[in-house]
């Protein structure tokens, strides 16, 4: 088993220990750590950076802005100015005399240049510390130009990714209520907290059209600063990938009184579920019933096709590791429908009770891991014999080195893995990894080199 | 178009770099400490900083990157990063147990004034750093500079703790390759072998970031220079730096430090440089080239003879970090081709005049930029005025070259989208023929496709 770092033993359970269930959460990553993790910057651009007609600018030195440049397959179908990467490349004349007139004249070139709808303005790390007012220049540029200025609070340090996402939904909640709600039917939603990774938001979107529900906004998956600006004309919110939104959602429901559901978009049950819950909530006879017609003749035309990579994968094991454990939910339960088992689960920022969840989710044996390591992780893949893992970018060349299939299940993964459609390309990229030949070659499987040279 | 952003007028910009050709210090120092034996580098700020540095690496070598972060909180923000550090120290050493621990500092640790040298000190103090291991650190502020310059920085730091004046006087050289690939360190040593000089390369991440597959992960690879080798090459007989703006400040460190004379070099990318480098190697050593070399040469000579007809007066646009740029700006010079943009966004002193060096005055019309706004929307715009024939360049150069179907080929840091960067160098005789081979690939496959039937030629 793992060295686990004594502080650490609480942030790794295993199901079925005699000790009662407490994992701790929500802290601190040790300094020292080779964490998995990210900061509170990230959190923030993840989630605003679709919005595409706005201006994105990186207030900070360089790096911040270079790293995030185009960072994840969010996908527009209009305008691309997100895809750009703008900086106020911070030297150090900035840093003794500050920033912020480079800040100012940046935003006034920019906005004369791309005449965008709205500009965000990431503070990063060194930003406060110079004694910048980001929240000043904003200001003041929003009043000379006329477009909505806001200042993003996500300097790197104040806290985790998800301190970001919460920068990130002030600052959307400034935009909100900015525009008229005119027009806009009682059976409208927002959908909250898909960013359109490879697609994803327009199936979902398309699921919608045809049940009869109004997409108001997205946020912010394909989005636009004029539709989320009328957002609080819709009649309810529903919030997928509840990390990053939920905060946004209750804000809203306090401010604008309106409701909101979660729901998740990944796997047969939790997609087909997603649906029935906005039906249900409009109570409307009519909408269920198209409802419950379109998601038969979606699993009539992909069950079918599932049944196969059901066949070969059954009694796989899998492994995961999210940024949000609200993920590993969804994923758990789309495993166990291709026959697969999950043999460790863990996430970046999960909180107690999605640990807990997880727990009641998961088999007897299973490791819950919160904040892990590299070290941790190949132990717990070598332990536990896995065949696949499921992380972002980090953990893909590990699991590679171990002679272990992957699936990238982060923000930039290429296929669109959500909706019914989004299934089959999840059971197919699995599939795909665990089945390749090559593991055959590796030290892992040995004794099976000899299959394959006879 | 994805760029559609870009205006083909060049607005004067004061203030703001619009898709940089660079990033920031910490990567380089990070890269440049994978480059030792048992090292695991470490980033003093926050968790974001090393999680972006580690994953620009992945991306770019497809291999898993250690490195572990101070992991800064509003407390550290306030009253510094020493007890973060302190902390760190004691964290790696009982868990990851490596033989150093190279830290580089970030825009953050910088601009509230962490002080290094004291931490370190007091680490040791405390009895934090256990017998025979080290704990390193580079000053790399992210508000100077590059990542070119945190490379340069760390490189420089691997000289100034562990370099021994008293180390032992040897034949052996010692090689600083400067920012190259696992592959183009491999090829720099291999070439030494053949020669039959006895070298130390350092940084040297080859067989840290080009790994086998063993069925096991590695924490730390086999790869990297040895602590015992670097304080040895205090007494190398001479030293080689190459490309000033990666290796310049460590080859001059070693020669104040031990007394060990320096030759500074231009990297071996081309014909020309790597004739100088092997040039250099065999009168310091006092050895004869073999024949396989010449030979490898003559090679290289014969495909550039066969194909110049292909290359002559191709307008060729290049980005990327400076030390690359002038060799390749030389090499594609001599192949008669024309660069006529080059852009860098690290700030380097005397860019322009070694660029210049290297066009030789052929080339009157190129424009050259570095430092602020020197970014690909300005390359970009200046494209947009008057095209090019060939763009070269790293991975964000495939916007520019879809956008104005321009042939591309990708060289520099990062290449997030191919492979093969770290398994062939583009150094020595061998890695000019690769670019080569590359080169005359982009022209003939684009000849193929725009060809109208009647003039789709089979030989070519
Ligand atoms: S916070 Fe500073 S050091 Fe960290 S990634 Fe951004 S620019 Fe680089």
């Amino acid at each position: 088993m793992a060295d686990i770092l004594r502080e650490r033993e609480r942030q790794v359970y295993r199901k079925g220990d005699l000790q009662p269930f407490q994992l701790d959460c929500e802290k601190q990553s040790a300094a020292g750590s080779v964490s998995q993790r990210a900061c509170v910057f990230c959190g923030s651009r993840v989630v605003l950076y679709p919005i595409a007609d706005a201006l994105h600018i990186v207030h900070g030195p360089i790096g911040c802005a270079s790293y995030t440049w185009d960072i994840r397959g969010a996908l527009s179908s209009g305008p691309e100015l997100h895809r750009l990467s703008f900086s106020t490349d911070l030297q150090e004349m900035d840093v003794v005399q500050g920033g912020e007139k480079k800040l100012y004249a940046g935003l006034c070139e920019l906005i004369d240049a791309h005449q965008p709808k709205a500009a965000f303005v990431y503070a990063t790390c060194i930003v406060g510390v110079i004694g910048d007012d980001v929240e000043a220049v904003c200001k003041r540029v929003s009043l000379e130009k006329g477009i909505p200025v806001l200042p993003v609070h996500s300097e790197g340090f104040k806290g985790t990714k998800k301190d970001g996402y919460r920068a990130a939904c002030d600052a959307l909640l400034k935009l909100v209520g900015t525009g008229s709600p005119e027009g806009i039917t009682p059976h409208s939603i927002n959908i909250l907290g898909d960013f359109n990774l490879a697609g994803e938001t327009w199936m979902i979107r398309d699921y919608y059209k045809r049940m009869g529900v109004e997409v108001v906004s997205c946020i912010t998956g394909d989005g636009r600063v004029d539709e989320i600006r009328r957002a609080h004309g819709a009649a309810l919110n529903v919030v997928q990938c509840s990390g990053s939104m939920t905060h946004l959602a209750k804000q809203l429901e306090e401010k604008y009184g309106t409701p909101f559901i979660r729901v998740s978009y990944f796997g047969v049950e939790d997609m087909s579920k997603s649906l029935y819950d906005v039906a249900r909530h409009f109570k409307d006879k009519e909408m269920m019933k198209r409802t419950q017609a379109m998601v038969r003749e979606e699993l009539e035309r992909l069950m079918p096709q599932l049944a196969d990579y059901k066949r070969a994968l059954t009694g796989k094991r899998a492994a995961i590791y999210v940024g949000g454990a609200f993920k590993a939910f969804s994923l758990v339960a789309a495993l166990r429908h291709l026959g697969m088992t999950t043999v460790m689960v863990g996430s970046q920022t999960g909180n107690k009770d999605d640990y807990e969840q997880l727990r009641e989710l998961c088999d007897e044996g299973t490791i819950i891991a919160d904040d892990s390591n590299p070290l941790e992780l190949s132990s717990f893949l070598e332990e536990k014999d896995v065949d696949v893992f499921i992380g972002g970018v980090k953990e893909r060349p590990i699991a590679y080195k171990l002679g272990i299939g992957f699936c990238d299940h982060n923000h930039e993964r290429k296929e669109a893995l959500a909706g019914f459609e989004g299934m089959l390309n999840f059971a197919r990229e699995v599939y795909s990894s665990v089945m390749s030949p090559v593991w055959r070659l590796t030290p892992r499987r040995r004794g099976s080199n000899l299959e394959v040279v006879k | 178009m994805l760029l559609r952003h870009t205006t083909d007028e060049v607005l004067e910009r004061t203030s703001l770099t619009i898709n940089p050709a660079k990033t920031c210090q910490p990567v380089g120092a990070m890269y440049a400490a994978l480059g030792l034996h048992n090292c695991l580098p470490h980033s003093h700020g926050s968790q974001g900083c090393c999680s972006y540095h580690r994953s620009a690496l992945t991306k770019h070598y497809k291999e898993p990157v250690m490195a572990a972060t101070s992991s800064f909180t509003e407390g550290a923000s306030v009253f510094g990063g020493q007890a973060n550090l302190l902390q760190a120290i004691t964290t790696i050493f009982t868990l990851y147990n490596p033989d150093v621990i190279a830290v580089h500092t970030t825009c953050l640790s910088e601009t509230i004034g962490d002080d290094l040298v004291q931490i370190i000190a007091k680490a040791v103090a405390e009895g934090k750093v256990p017998e025979g291991k080290h704990v390193i650190h580079a000053s790399t502020p992210s508000y100077q500079g590059s990542h070119v310059t945190g490379f340069s920085n760390m490189a420089k730091a691997l000289v100034t703790y562990f370099a021994d004046p008293e180390a032992a006087k040897s034949k052996q050289i010692t090689l600083m390759p400067g920012w190259v690939e696992p592959s183009d360190m491999r090829e720099l040593k291999n070439l030494a072998a053949r020669l039959g000089v006895e070298v130390t390369l350092y940084p040297d991440t080859s067989d840290v970031l080009d790994t086998p597959h063993t069925g096991k992960h590695e924490f730390y690879p086999k790869g990297g220079a040895t602590v015992e080798q670097i304080k040895a090459s205090g007494g190398s007989l001479a030293a080689i730096g190459m490309g000033p703006s990666a290796s310049q400040a460590a080859l001059e460190a070693l020669q104040s430090k031990c007394g060990v004379p320096g030759t500074l070099l231009e990297l071996p990318i081309g014909l020309q440089a790597t004739d100088r480098f092997i040039d250099t190697l065999r009168t310091l050593a006092g050895v004869e080239v073999p024949q396989s070399i010449t030979d490898e040469r003559g090679r290289l000579l014969d495909v550039i003879s066969d194909m110049h007809q292909y290359l002559h007066g191709k307008r060729v646009a290049i980005f990327g970090d400076p030390d690359q740029l002038v060799s390749l700006v030389e090499f594609l010079n001599l192949l008669d081709m024309k660069p006529v943009y080059i852009v860098t966004g690290t700030p380097t002193p005397q860019f322009e005049t070694r660029i210049q060096t290297a066009l030789g005055g052929n080339v009157p019309e190129a424009k050259i930029k570095a430092g602020l706004q020197a970014d690909m929307y300005l390359l970009h715009q200046w494209i947009k005025q008057e095209s090019v024939d060939l763009l070269i360049g790293n991975t964000y150069g495939k916007y520019i070259a879809r956008d104005e179907d321009i042939p591309f080929i990708r060289h520099g840091f990062p290449i997030l989208d191919r492979v093969g960067h770290s398994y062939f160098p583009s150094v020595g005789y061998a890695g000019a023929m690769r670019l080569l081979e590359k080169i005359l690939g982009a022209f003939m496959d684009r000849q193929d496709r725009d060809a109208p039937e009647e003039r789709f030629e089979l030989t070519m």
